[in-house]
C-alpha cells in the first residue's frame, strides 16, 4: 500500500492547459473522490497517475518512487474504466489472470488469486464466461476483480459507474465501499456523481477548469464550501444562491427584499459589499417541517408564494418565489402545498454562506 | 378475407418473391464459374457450339491428364507456374500484411503530421490502372534486372496490396476500444506486449479478410505479370494461360482445365480462412 503525491502538476495538449499546477497528497489507505463537471481535468489528472498520459511538468509520486515518467506497468496501480475495459476474447477466469499471467505467475498461483478475488465478489459462477455474456452489473465486478487480483499499491477508479442503471449503481456503490473495507488500500475514485464522492470518499477534492477548488472530508465540503462552486456543485438540491448587497446589518437582493445579515458574518463583510448568499434547501423550510424545527437559533421568518412543488413521498421539495428568484425549500412531513399558495418559510441563517461576488470565495474565513 | 389472413398470404408471397430473386441473383453469380467447370471436361466442338450445349453429351478428364503430361504432349509446366503462383502470391501477401497492420495501426491509433493527406495519397495509388504501370515498371526492372524474377513481381504486389491493406486493417483496429491496450497496459504489458495480447487478437477477422483480399489480387493479377515474366522462371498460373493459346487456335478445354486449377487453391483458402472472418468478436468488451 502506498501513498500518492502530486506535486505541481500540468498537462498541456500544445499550448492549451488542461490541469494547472495541482497539489495533492493521498493518505495510505485513503479513499480520495476526485469529483467536478466534465472538462474539469479530473479523468486527465487520473491517466497522468496511471502513466497513461504524459505529464507536462510536475512530479508524481507514488510511495516513496518518482514515477513521473515510468510506463504504467512499473507503477503498480490498478485501474477500473468507466468502459470496464474487459478482454472480449478471454474468459472471465482469463480477464481477472491476465496480469498474473504477463508476469509470469504460475498456473496455480494465477488459478488461486483468481478463485480468491471471485470469492470476495461473488464471481465463481462466473468464471468459464466471455464478457458479451455477462450483464452490466457483473462486467463491473469483473474489472474490480481484475484490479484486486495482483494487491496493487493504489486503485484508481475512472467514472465506474457511470454506464450503469440507478439502481445498480446504488448495490454497487456500496460494493466498492465494502471491497475498500476489505482490501484496505490507497484508492482513487473519479466521477462526476456529488453523491458517489459524498458516500464513498474520506476526502473529495473539487475540481474546476483544471485547478483544485477545494478539498475536504464530505462533511467538510458539504458544510463549509471553500467557493460559491463547491456550494452550488455539492449538494442536492444545489444551494439557494442569490446575489444580494450587504446594507445595515441586513442583506440587500435584487428587488429590494432583505434578510437580516447573519451574525457570523457580521465583522467580515462592510456595508456596499456585493455578496452572493447561499442557503440550503435543508435550511429553508415551511416554518414548522424543517430539519432542525425548533433549535435553529437564528431564523427568519417571511411569507412568500409557492411557485412549484415536487413531491417525493417522505419530503417535498417546495419552490418559492422570494426577493425576485426561485429558493428551492425541503419540506419534510409534508403538507400539501399548491402553486400560488401562500407559505411561510424559516431562513436558518445561521446555516448560511455568503461568497464575495468577485472571487466567489467564502467569506466564512 | 379478413386482415389477418391478407397479411399472412401476403407474406407468404413476399417470401416466395424473395426466394426466387435470391436464386436467379444466385444463378448469375455461380454460373460462369460453372461453366468453365464444365468446360475443361467437354470437346472443343461442344463448347464452341452454337446454339450452346446446355446438358455435356460426353465429359472426360483428357484436358487435365494433357496439362501434367510434359512439353510436346499439349502440357504445359503447369507445376512450375503453381509453385512461382504460390511462391509469389504468399509472399507478397505476408509482406504487404506486415506493412497494412503497422500502418493500419499507426493510422487508427496516432496523430501525426499529414495524416488524412497520406492516408488518400495511399488510396489515390489505387486509382491507376495496373496496366497504365506495367510499361513504365518494365523499364525500370529492365534497368535493375528483375525482370523475370520472384522478387520483381512481389514488389509489384506488395506496392499493389499495401494501400488495401492498411486501408482495411486501420478499419478493424478503429473498432478496438483504446481502453483495451490501455488495461492490457497497466495489468502489466508493454505497449508491443498489449498490442500482441489484446489488439490483434480482436482485430485478427479484419486481417485476415485484409489478407485474403490480397492473396487474391496476387493470385489472380495478370497484367503486370504478362508483361514482367518471361520463363517459367517466374511466370504465374494466369500469365501460363496464354500457353494455350497458338497463332491460329485456342485451346478452350485446356484454358478452362487450368482455370480450375487456379481457382481450387483460391476457393480452398477462403474456405479455411473463412471462419476467422466472424465478425462481433470485440462484443462485451465495452459497455452496451
Amino acid at each position: 500500500m502506498a501513498t500518492v503525491s502530486l506535486k505541481n502538476l500540468v498537462k498541456k495538449y500544445g499550448s492549451l492547459e488542461v490541469v494547472h499546477a495541482i497539489n495533492l497528497d493521498v493518505a495510505d489507505r485513503e479513499f480520495v473522490a476526485l469529483v467536478g463537471p466534465s472538462g474539469c481535468g479530473k479523468s486527465t489528472t487520473l491517466r497522468m497517475i496511471a502513466g497513461l498520459e504524459a505529464i507536462s511538468g510536475g512530479h508524481i509520486h507514488i510511495g516513496d518512487r518518482e514515477v513521473n515518467n515510468l510506463p504504467p506497468r512499473q507503477r503498480n496501480i490498478s485501474m477500473v474504466f468507466q468502459s470496464y475495459a474487459l478482454y472480449p476474447h478471454m474468459t472471465v477466469a482469463e480477464n481477472m489472470g491476465f496480469s498474473l499471467k504477463i508476469a509470469g505467475r504460475s498456473q496455480d498461483v494465477i488459478a488461486s488469486a483468481v478463485a480468491d478475488a471471485a470469492k470476495t465478489l461473488g464471481l465463481e459462477e462466473l468464471l468459464d464466461r466471455r464478457p458479451s455474456q455477462l450483464s452490466g452489473g457483473q462486467r463491473q465486478r469483473v474489472a474490480m476483480g481484475r484490479a484486486i487480483v495482483r494487491h496493487p499499491d493504489v486503485f484508481l477508479f475512472d467514472e465506474p459507474l457511470s454506464n450503469l442503471d440507478a439502481k445498480l449503481r446504488m448495490q454497487m456503490r456500496t460494493e466498492i465501499k465494502k471491497l475498500h473495507a476489505k482490501v484496505q488500500s490507497t484508492v482513487i475514485y473519479v466521477t462526476h456523481d456529488q453523491v458517489e464522492a459524498m458516500t464513498l470518499a474520506d476526502r473529495i477534492v473539487i475540481m474546476r477548469d483544471g485547478h483544485i477548488e477545494q478539498v475536504g472530508p464530505p462533511e467538510e465540503v458539504f458544510r463549509r464550501p471553500a467557493t460559491r462552486f463547491v456550494a452550488g456543485f455539492i449538494g442536492s438540491p444545489t444551494m439557494n444562491l442569490h446575489d444580494a448587497v450587504v446594507g445595515d446589518s441586513k442583506l440587500i437582493f435584487g428587488n429590494g427584499d432583505t434578510l437580516p445579515l447573519p451574525a457570523q458574518f457580521r465583522d467580515r463583510v462592510t456595508a456596499g459589499q456585493k455578496v452572493i448568499f447561499g442557503l440550503r434547501p435543508d435550511d429553508l423550510y415551511p416554518t414548522g417541517h424543517g430539519i432542525h424545527s425548533g433549535e435553529a437559533a437564528e431564523v427568519h421568518a417571511v411569507e412568500v408564494p409557492v411557485s412549484l412543488t415536487e413531491p417525493l413521498g417522505n419530503e417535498t421539495l417546495v419552490f418559492a418565489e422570494f426577493a425576485g428568484q426561485d429558493w428551492i425549500s425541503r419540506m419534510l412531513n409534508p403538507k400539501t402545498l399548491r402553486s400560488g399558495d401562500k407559505v411561510e418559510l424559516s431562513f436558518d441563517l445561521s446555516q448560511s454562506h455568503l461568497f464575495d461576488a468577485q472571487s466567489e470565495k467564502s467569506l466564512r474565513g | 378475407m379478413n386482415e389477418n389472413q391478407t397479411n399472412r398470404l401476403k407474406q407468404q408471397a413476399l417470401k416466395i418473391g424473395h426466394l426466387v430473386g435470391l436464386f436467379i441473383a444466385m444463378a448469375i453469380i455461380c454460373l460462369p464459374g460453372l461453366w468453365i467447370v464444365l468446360s475443361s471436361l467437354r470437346p472443343t466442338v461442344e463448347i464452341m457450339a452454337k446454339p450452346p450445349v446446355w446438358i455435356p453429351q460426353s465429359l472426360s478428364f483428357d484436358a487435365y491428364v494433357a496439362m501434367f503430361s510434359g512439353v510436346g504432349q499439349g502440357g504445359i509446366p503447369v507445376l512450375d507456374y503453381f509453385r512461382n503462383s504460390i511462391i509469389i502470391s504468399v509472399t507478397s501477401t505476408v509482406i504487404a500484411l506486415a506493412i497494412g497492420m503497422a500502418g493500419g495501426y499507426a493510422f487508427a491509433r496516432y496523430q501525426f503530421r499529414g495524416k488524412t493527406a497520406i492516408f488518400l495519397g495511399f488510396m489515390l495509388t489505387r486509382t491507376v490502372p495496373g496496366i497504365a504501370l506495367s510499361l513504365p515498371l518494365f523499364f525500370v526492372y529492365a534497368k535493375l534486372g528483375i525482370i523475370d524474377t520472384h522478387f520483381g513481381l512481389i514488389i509489384a504486389y506488395v506496392a499493389l496490396n499495401v494501400p488495401f491493406t492498411v486501408w482495411l486493417i486501420d478499419g478493424f483496429f478503429r473498432q478496438v476500444p483504446r481502453d483495451l491496450a490501455e488495461a492490457a497496459q497497466i495489468d502489466g504489458c508493454t505497449r508491443w506486449q498489449a498490442f500482441w495480447q489484446v489488439e490483434f487478437p480482436l482485430a485478427r477477422s479484419g486481417i485476415a479478410s485484409a489478407g485474403i483480399f490480397a492473396f487474391l489480387i496476387s493470385w489472380n493479377e495478370f497484367a503486370l505479370a504478362s508483361q514482367l515474366t518471361r520463363s517459367t522462371n517466374s511466370k504465374t498460373l494466369p500469365v501460363g494461360l496464354l500457353d494455350y493459346t497458338a497463332e491460329f487456335t485456342i485451346d478452350w478445354r485446356g484454358m478452362c482445365a487450368l482455370a480450375v486449377v487456379m481457382i481450387i487453391p483460391a476457393l480452398t483458402l477462403t474456405f479455411i480462412v473463412q471462419k476467422h472472418l466472424v465478425s462481433g468478436l470485440t462484443s462485451g468488451a465495452v459497455k452496451g
